[in-house]
């Protein structure tokens, strides 16, 4: 909680020391100016730290966490309330190490578990970049944090369990676009922060990197990047992986939910050649084989009056976009038939889009996008049921059936 | 094994038509605003022109200019209802500014208004607020702004016509309540704060209760002299 006040008094005697200074006049090189902005695109640094209608980069957004909320910094080069008076080094501690001038933990909801691999030379482009930006006055906001998490030492712990420094390496045996791809999703990319299970800490095990698992508090789930069950990306195409990330659609699906916020504010700025390193990646951590098939716990009868009732709905409601075979018109309707995000064990995604609809994000490469109507208020939780169950398995799809009591409790999830 | 049996057959019956369909999966979406506005007609009706949930408003024949300031203040979270927060969060400008042109060009018709419901004291009550305002207590006529005919002037002030009660009164208690906002000067915020619960009763009681105009058209930018300033409408 003091830390806007320790950070004050570090940044007074900073300023007063000569290195400091020198360091703050060397103007840095147009050219890394430029990469340390795309580079902090690629870190989706903007998402978290500026506020709605806030002034860029100033933070003050507020991250509603299990443990309580935590309010963005403001990372402007303001010196008294931004990090104006940090230099290159301490920037750096901070991207790799997870603290503070003053030594000082930082939670980990700023991602530098993923960070740590982010190498010396681009943490200084972004380092410089930041520099560049219109500072901005404003006062960090305390957090609210609920006992016993207001405690910072606690992170001490939570490192232990769970942070490994170490700067990426790449690996000999693969190509440069491969690890390219390694070094965007794993660092900057920090996908893991949702893709990754977050246990009851808080916490994201390198063990099942990639599993998928529920976002906190926002009831979205963020699919398995490995398992092809899932959004495991093995039957994809690497064109149809640099169309989702890039334009928000592809043929084989659309960007919804918290994904939608990364294409738009960080994956379509990125260029052609590292959008497609990523997707060569990501569809190397697919495992192969072909997915399970999916075992329900309805009884059957109850299941197949489930589906003809979901299928009436669906011939009514979605067959017009979606076909009536759930071949979609893709990339702007997209198919339901092999949809993954349909099938996952999970079935909050599709229970969610049929009740809230949602659009993919506006991009340069898809900026008028179509939208699917939300269905909350004409369908009941039965007919909710109903129709996810059909779209989850029907076609030969793979999902299990869900149950009326499950769409009810999403209807209370936070939309925004 | 064999409880599944029902569901496997079901499965082979509705797989069988997949090949068929996906030879021929070249088919797009239309590329018209309409497909892709189409998210907004469970509430706001196909052609903007509102559905029987009184809570949901017409948009179709509104000045583009107020629609725009309405999408963007939903986007930007200025204006608060979730549903619509949600749906616009990652939009553009450019695209937010052609879905307001593209409901502010459509003239469906209006719904027949509502019988009142209302005493003519509450009706009359609303009409003198409507057309006079309340010199006593410094409420400016609704028709100095939105217009002699309640048709709104461009760019961004609404038509008052043609919309149900519920929604009227929903809205004023929006800016009393700092639900709804806009740029500031915020002069409806001023405006609804200086109004009573049963001024707002009145008001949204005489306006849903009056015929909406067969061509709704709206006041040339800058023709009326408005009592306040507002930041939603530039001078």
């Amino acid at each position: 909680m003091s830390r806007t006040s320790t950070g004050l008094l570090v940044g007074l005697l900073l300023a007063l020391s000569p290195a400091t200074a020198s360091a703050q006049q060397k103007a840095a090189d147009p050219a890394v100016i430029a990469k340390g902005e795309y580079l902090a695109r690629a870190g989706d640094c903007i998402a978290c730290h500026t506020a709605r209608e806030g002034k860029t980069f100033a933070g003050g957004l507020p991250m509603k966490t299990p443990f309580g909320t935590l309010y963005t910094s403001n990372i402007t080069p303001d010196p008294q309330t931004g990090i104006g008076t940090w230099t290159s080094d301490q920037f750096y501690q901070m991207m790799h190490n997870g603290r503070f001038p003053d030594g000082g933990l930082v939670y980990p909801a700023m991602p530098f578990a993923s960070y740590t691999q982010v190498t010396r030379e681009d943490s200084d482009a972004i380092y410089a970049y930041l520099r560049t930006v219109p500072p901005v006055k404003q006062l960090n906001k305390p957090h609210d944090l609920t006992f016993p998490f207001n405690n910072r030492s606690l992170i001490l712990g939570w490192r232990t369990l769970f942070f490994r420094e170490g700067e990426f390496k790449p690996d000999p045996t693969k190509s440069a676009e491969w690890n390219r791809g390694n070094y965007l999703v794993e660092g900057l990319g920090h996908c893991g922060m949702c893709h990754t299970p977050i246990n009851a800490l808080g916490g994201s095990k390198q063990s099942q990197a990639f599993e998928g698992g529920l976002i906190p508090m926002q009831n979205w789930y963020a699919p398995s990047l490995t398992s092809n069950k899932e959004t495991g990306l093995g039957d994809w195409t690497i064109e149809e992986i640099v169309d989702y990330l890039r334009k928000g659609v592809s043929a084989k699906g659309a960007v919804y939910g918290p994904m939608a916020e990364v294409v738009y504010n960080s994956l379509q700025y990125l260029n052609d050649d590292d959008v497609r390193a990523m997707a060569v990646y990501l569809k190397g951590l697919a495992q192969g084989g072909a997915p399970e098939k999916a075992s329900t716990s309805l009884p059957s009868a109850e299941s197949s009056l489930l589906l003809s009732f979901g299928k009436s709905i669906y011939d009514r409601d979605c067959a017009s976009c979606h076909g009536a075979t759930g071949q979609g018109m893709p990339p702007d309707y997209p198919p339901l038939a092999g949809n993954q995000s349909i099938q996952m064990v999970s079935a909050v995604n599709p229970i969610r889009m049929v009740l809230n609809g949602g659009y993919p994000p506006g991009t340069s490469g898809n900026p008028m996008p179509h939208g699917m109507p939300p269905f909350a208020q004409k369908l009941s939780d039965d007919e909710v049921a109903a129709v996810v169950t059909y779209i989850r398995t029907a076609w030969g799809n793979r999902g299990e059936p869900v149950s009326a009591r499950q769409a009810n409790e999403l209807r209370a999830a936070t939309l925004n | 094994m064999d409880r599944f049996l029902p569901l496997t057959a079901l499965l082979a019956l509705v797989a069988l038509p997949i090949d068929a369909a996906r030879s021929q999966t070249t088919e797009r979406a239309p590329d018209t605003m309409a497909a892709r506005v189409l998210a907004c007609a469970p509430c706001h009706g196909a052609e903007g022109e509102g559905t029987s949930d009184a809570y949901f408003p017409r948009l179709a024949g509104k000045p583009a200019g107020y629609l725009y300031n309405q999408l963007i203040a939903f986007r930007d979270g200025r204006r608060k209802y979730p549903p619509m927060n949600y749906l616009l969060e990652f939009q553009t400008d450019d695209y937010l500014k052609k879905i307001a042109e593209y409901f502010a060009s459509l003239r469906p018709a209006f719904p027949q208004p509502v019988p009142p419901v209302d005493s003519k004291e509450v009706l009359a009550r609303g009409e003198e607020i409507v057309k006079n305002g309340d010199a006593q207590h410094g409420i400016p006529p609704c028709s100095a702004c939105h217009g002699p005919a309640l048709g709104g002037m461009e760019p961004g002030i609404p038509g008052l016509l043609g919309l149900r009660a519920a929604y009227i009164s929903g809205q004023l208690g929006g800016w009393r309540y700092g639900t709804r906002t806009a740029l500031a000067p915020d002069c409806m915020q001023i405006v609804a704060s200086l109004l009573t619960e049963d001024d707002v009763k009145a008001v949204a009681a005489y306006l849903s209760s009056r015929p909406a105009p067969a061509d709704p058209s709206f006041a040339p930018r800058g023709s009326l002299p408005m009592p306040l300033e507002c930041g939603s409408e530039p001078h």
